[in-house]
């Protein structure tokens, strides 16, 4: 397994207990009096699972096991592929910050981090795009 | 990688970037407001990332590693209208919800949507086995 996949699989597995984490606390709100934060944890909660986990589990293991790009370049841009891996995570991380902050703070700079940690997920996307398509071949 | 699979694959990563695109769209709008409009696109974003990228990724990895026999995946008939199936069904769902269609074009397009993993199960559930099946008399000669 190659160093980026390792890390990929093992930070998804952490987002895997986090989301479940959250979820948790989002269980607990009817019974107990939360931070008004805490109403703003439902799209993380979903996110941390769908983008932190499914996500990143598909990209370290099709990184890792999808046909090799070419003799000199078995799994195409390393770079491209560390590039995926810290605009997901800076991406979701501030996204997991500044949606629910956004909600209980008046600093319009919530916004804004908000809209950088779209941006940041979106290109994350396409740089695993661009590096997978060339390896979706015959051998 | 067998040409089903690549078709699948690549169409997965198609909507992946559409759907990424979409809830990229939405978050932005979300920390800076500039059209409410915007939110239309939501049940898109669920329906490219839930079942065209992820349902539709699991499909072409399965066709290309479960167990075969020799070098056959078998029936390969059902896997292709699970490819057609399922994404016919994807944008006809989209396109109800975009453009006000009927219930009907909705039901229409979910049951696209069932009849493509029918027809996926119905082509792996034979694949679901043991790596080398050795048959009974290989077996019962080699025992001896």
């Amino acid at each position: 397994m190659p160093p980026i996949t390792r890390l990929f699989v093992k930070t998804s597995l952490i987002y895997l207990i986090t989301s479940f984490g959250v979820g948790l606390v989002l269980a607990v709100r009817p019974l107990a009096p939360l931070p008004a934060l805490v109403n703003g944890l439902a799209p993380v909660y979903f996110h941390l699972f769908m983008v932190g986990w499914v996500m990143q589990l598909i990209v370290g293991v099709a990184y890792w096991m999808f046909p090799k790009w070419s003799r000199e370049r078995p799994r195409g841009y390393d770079t491209l592929a560390l590039a995926t891996y810290w605009l997901l995570n800076a991406g979701l991380l501030l996204r997991v910050a500044a949606e629910p902050a956004q909600l209980v703070s008046a600093w319009l700079g919530w916004g804004w981090l908000v809209v950088l940690a779209a941006l940041l997920q979106w290109l994350a996307g396409m740089t695993f795009v661009v590096n997978t398509w060339p390896r979706v071949k015959e051998k | 990688m067998p040409r089903l699979s690549i078709w699948f694959v690549r169409v997965a990563l198609l909507y992946l970037a559409l759907g990424f695109t979409f809830g990229a769209l939405m978050l932005a709008n979300k920390g800076v407001p500039f059209t409410p409009w915007l939110w239309r696109l939501l049940p898109a974003h669920i329906e490219f990332l839930l079942f065209g990228w992820t349902l539709q990724l699991a499909f072409g990895v399965a066709f290309w590693i479960l167990p075969r026999w020799q070098t056959q995946r078998g029936n390969e008939k059902p896997a292709w209208a699970a490819l057609f199936l399922l994404n016919i069904g994807i944008w006809i769902v989209v396109c109800a919800g975009w453009f006000n269609w009927t219930v009907g074009w909705l039901m229409l397009g979910r049951m696209a949507e069932a009849a493509a993993v029918a027809a996926f199960a119905l082509h792996a559930w034979p694949r679901v086995k043991p790596l080398m099946e050795i048959s009974a008399s290989t077996s019962k000669n080699l025992s001896e």
